[in-house]
């Protein structure tokens, strides 16, 4: 379908703040009269504080209020508080201070006396599983979302049922499905893999610490933060500050990156708020490179073992995963459910049995990193499959396209179906761009200690939600206000979405306001921004507020004119009669209207199925013109998902284990492509994330202390511009969905885990085929292997360098 | 120096003169005078995109703290705080520094350019600045600032430089978002060459 906004490259309205230096992040707000707050953290992965004594600090002069967990709501369960006389982590907030500046509160810090226990703590989650193991928190060593705190040791028996170097398959799982006949599908491959892995935790490192600020005026609380959404975020951050929903002013424009850390409230968050409201001043939390750190959240790692068996024809026969997850001390997230789902869609076993267990650990929480869990597990599946493909001769691309997904594929434990999926072409597409077949032909290829290493990689995430709301406005002067509450994460997505309205009503892209941002702007009920759903869910609520102004035009034409709404149409900004093109209203004179008619035409009546905080917003807005509000009620009976594939040509020296990317080409199949220029920004971005993940970005504790050895970027090794090809190829399938009305879906987290698994595949084409069982796969870990020697970690050893 | 001076005394005698850059034994003398914090320190005139400004610097404040916090230029963002993530790039007479890492007094005679002070005063962008936009730079924005200030400093420099001079000139900038091929885009097209 020929669209005039969609699929076209914008300027989008933020961007010009971004280059000027005027756009304004949590850090860079102010109020009259601001103090600062420095928080007291725990140098213990795992301590009891008490007798806290604050009387030399608040003697200081500057020092204005001291906060500490007894003025903090308590947390259930194993959810983390914002402050905590119980630390669970290196890095836990215990207390803050607040002082008229960040230098006196530092000092103040210093004058504080208390006393810390140390308690029993443990990293390695195996550890945790062995009997009389160590629990991260007192009352349990297992929760996850959906999974409520407890305790659960495996048998000695169960160890003992392994290889000391293999991951055992019998202990106890808290999250387990099957389907198929496992046996008998194994005992159709031939060719069967049993390998134990670990996947290191990785920090996300958003280049903009989670700073804070709050003051309190009229009984409202005005938070200015920095997170991924919007709307999303303010159940939860009115929870964590005491305070109904209503009674919070959040305000985040811009977000400095979140990459899932900041997709929903956080605890810290609300720590300026609970001070500000103790001292009756504004508080600015600034939040440096190491406490973001330890605030920030990190992708969960893995420990686990996957059996794969592959027929002679290369079709998947049967897959047994089980998976062990680090998930820090608190619930962390299901990365470990994700990555099953991720390999029952990517590789279609015709059986496959899952277990997972999520283990507390003393390690900063754990959070939800772009494709979490389907991209670790993209950096095992993937090689293993190449693995396959050689041992059987089959063409390691064409073993993808053997087993690729398609529009009758079903996954997971559900057995969910998906809306559509065209994992082939994206295969077929990133093939030809790369010239696969002659690419191909270089592997091995070798330049004195220089050898070429040739992958394909695939990843998939869940791509789109349904049932949020939309809310549009058509001022009397002709604008066209599009009220999004998806929040801005800096992948233009809020704007791309919005285009979809100003689609509908044929309206000039120059004549549309998007408000949002600020509660204040009256902003509906949206989901998150996160899990690569926001162009799926949002064009969706969008494009029913845009069909609800639509209708509205037409009835208020009707009403103008006479005749029913069928002999109207809009077009150029006006709404006219079909036969007579002098009944006409422009979209300035049709709001006017609307006020007049008031109704549900100005937004005074409103459907009975919208979320409390969209209805809030449209009856705020009501009267200031035509007002289209609706629910997204269309059907979604399917997973919409998001399918990546990406080629990677590396040429690894052998000598140092170095290696350079000499050309990368990814393709996401994500529907009908919204903003070309954005989606190529995504793909590429999303590449160099997982060149990260894949060879160079893990955290990494000492044993001894639980102290971490990679507290900034320098240790931590986000990839450079040096670490990355300078021109990186992008392409899209652009095949149109059906289960949303533009044909679109998401696409944000696979281009990172099919970039990642193709350089996973490339080091190892490079090495004639090496499975490495562990990533982030490091120099070290390639020079060993070349020199086969062992390498210097043990097989299921976690937080290695 | 005669320690007993009390600092109320030095700043006046300092700001009487007229002398706004005294030597370093002025400074290191003043800091070690007892003071009571919070207080004004010493009061320097900076150059910061082509105008002066008057403003108290403590002597061991860094020009980031004192563009964000002194002088409310909050374009100029802080990742680090420790020289690993170039978000603070500015340029101190036509050289990209890290604002995070440079003491404030130690730019007294010198002209420091920041993010602010690229656009034109009729609102006009910077080319670095246009082509940031037109080739879809930035995407969380965070960075942004320090990138456009390395690039703007190498243009200086190299006005027509490779692809590959342009990737090595901003390296000392981090994008968490890996959106480096497009800020790399923005440079070849602000230079004329795409």
């Amino acid at each position: 379908m020929a669209y005039s906004l969609i699929g076209k490259d914008f300027t989008p309205p933020d961007i010009r703040g971004k280059v000027t230096g005027k756009a304004k992040y949590a850090e860079d707000f102010s109020a009259a009269g601001m103090v600062y707050c420095k928080m007291l953290l725990s140098p213990m992965p795992h301590a009891q504080v008490s007798n806290i004594d604050v009387s030399d600090a608040m003697s200081m002069d500057g020092v204005v209020g001291v906060l500490t967990a007894d003025d903090v709501p308590a947390m259930d369960g194993a959810a983390q508080a914002i402050l905590t006389n119980t630390p669970r982590y290196v890095g836990a907030p215990i207390l803050a201070v607040a002082a008229i500046d960040e230098t006196t509160a530092a000092d103040a810090l210093e004058k504080i006396r208390y006393d810390i226990e140390p308690l029993d703590f443990v990293l390695d989650p195996l550890q945790s599983l062995y009997p009389g193991g160590t629990n991260a928190q007192a009352a349990g060593n297992v929760a996850s979302m959906g999974i409520p705190l407890q305790e659960i040791k495996w048998t000695a028996r169960d160890f003992a049922s392994a290889d000391p170097d293999q991951f055992p398959m019998t202990g106890k799982a808290v999250s387990e499905w099957s389907y198929g006949d496992l046996e008998k599908s194994f005992s159709e491959a031939a060719v069967v893999y049993d390998e134990s892995f670990v996947t290191a935790s990785n920090s996300h490192h958003s280049m903009e610490p989670r700073s804070a600020m709050s003051y309190w005026e009229n009984g409202k609380c005005f938070l200015f933060g920095s997170s991924q959404s919007q709307s999303f975020m303010i159940p939860g951050l009115a929870a964590y500050i005491g305070i109904e929903p209503r009674d919070l002013v959040y305000i985040a424009e811009y977000c400095g990156g979140g990459f899932g850390s900041k997709g929903a409230a956080y605890p810290i968050m609300a720590l300026p708020a609970h001070m500000s409201k103790k001292i009756g001043r504004p508080v600015m939390m600034r939040i440096s490179r190491a406490e973001e750190y330890y605030l920030g959240s990190n992708r969960a790692g893995f420990q686990g073992r996957v059996k794969l068996g592959v027929a002679s024809s290369g079709k998947v026969t049967a897959v047994d995963l089980y998976i062990v997850q680090s998930s820090g001390p608190h619930n962390g997230y299901p990365d470990f459910n994700s990555a099953a789902g991720a390999v029952s869609i990517c590789y279609q076993p015709n059986a496959m049995q899952y277990r997972g267990i999520p283990i507390l650990t003393n390690t900063p929480p754990g959070g939800a990193q772009r494709g979490p869990g389907q991209n670790q597990i993209a950096m095992v599946m993937e090689p293993l499959l190449d693995k396959a493909a050689r041992e059987l001769g089959i063409d390691r691309l064409e073993i993808r396209r053997i087993n690729a997904p398609n529009n009758d594929t079903i996954f997971g434990g559900r057995q969910r179906a998906v809306t559509s999926a065209y994992q082939t072409e994206a295969l077929n597409k990133g093939a030809l761009a790369f010239n696969w077949e002659r690419t191909k032909k270089r592997s091995g290829e070798r330049n004195g200690s220089k050898v070429i290493g040739v992958g394909v990689g695939q990843a998939y995430h869940s791509a789109g939600a349904a049932g949020f709301d939309g809310l549009v406005r058509i001022a009397p002067d002709g604008r066209l206000h599009i009220h999004s509450g998806i929040g801005n994460l800096g992948t233009y997505s809020y704007a791309a979405t919005s285009r979809v309205v100003a689609e509908v009503l044929q309206c000039k892209w120059e004549n549309c306001v998007i408000e949002r941002g600020d509660t204040r702007k009256h902003l509906p009920w949206n989901f998150g921004q996160f899990g690569s759903n926001t162009s799926f869910t949002m064009s969706r609520s969008n494009h029913a507020a845009a069909m609800d102004a639509r209708q509205k035009l037409l009835e208020i034409a009707a009403a103008e004119f006479g005749g029913s709404v069928d002999e109207y149409d809009i077009g150029e900004e006006t709404v006219f009669s079909k036969a007579d093109a002098t009944k006409r209203l422009s979209y300035a004179q049709a709001a006017q209207r609307a006020i007049d008619m008031g109704g549900k035409y100005a937004g005074h009546e409103i459907p009975d199925d919208l979320n409390p905080m969209t209805s809030a917003s449209a009856k705020a807005i009501a009267g200031s013109g035509l007002i289209g509000v609706a629910k997204d009620n269309y059907a979604l009976d399917a997973t919409p998902p998001a399918l990546a594939a990406g080629f990677m040509v590396i040429e690894l020296d052998t000598e140092t284990g170095r290696f350079e990317i000499l050309d990368y080409n990814g393709v996401i199949d994500c529907g009908t492509v919204i903003h070309p220029l954005g989606l190529a920004s995504q793909v590429k971005g999303g590449a160099v994330m997982g060149i990260g993940l894949a060879t160079t970005e893990r955290i990494v504790y000492d044993p001894q202390n639980g102290l971490a050895a990679n507290v900034g970027f320098n240790q931590a090794k986000p990839p450079s511009y040096l670490d990355v090809p300078s021109t990186l190829g992008t392409d899209a399938v652009n095949i149109a969905d059906p289960q949303n009305p533009m044909g679109i879906r998401g696409m944000g987290e696979p281009v990172m885990g099919c970039a990642a698994s193709a350089l996973i595949c490339a080091i190892s084409d490079a090495l004639g085929g090496h499975y490495f069982n562990r990533t982030p796969i490091v120099p070290d870990m390639i020079i060993n292997a070349i020199a086969e020697r062992k390498q210097s970690h043990k097989p299921l050893q976690v937080y290695t360098f | 120096m005669n320690p007993n001076l009390s600092r109320r005394h030095f700043i006046k005698a300092v700001i009487a003169s007229s002398v706004a850059a005294a030597s370093h034994a002025g400074i290191q003398s003043a800091s070690a005078v007892e003071r009571h914090r919070g207080a004004v320190e010493r009061l320097i005139s900076l150059n910061i995109n082509g105008r002066t400004r008057r403003v108290d610097v403590l002597p061991q404040e860094t020009l980031a703290h004192t563009l964000r916090y002194k002088l409310g230029m909050t374009g100029t963002k802080i990742g680090c705080n420790r020289g690993e993530c170039g978000a603070c790039t500015v340029l101190i007479n036509d050289i990209a520094h890290y604002a995070c890492s440079t003491l404030t007094h130690s730019v007294r005679a010198r002209a420091v350019l920041t993010i602010e002070g690229l656009q034109s005063t009729d609102g006009t962008l910077h080319p670095v600045q246009q082509a940031f936009i037109d080739e879809l730079g930035p995407q969380c924005g965070f960075c942004t600032p320090g990138q456009a200030m390395s690039a703007v400093a190498l243009l200086k420099e190299n006005p027509k430089p490779s692809r590959e001079e342009a990737r090595q000139a901003l390296s000392g900038n981090i994008c968490r978002c890996g959106a480096y091929d497009h800020y790399l885009n923005g440079v070849m097209r602000a230079s004329g060459q795409s």
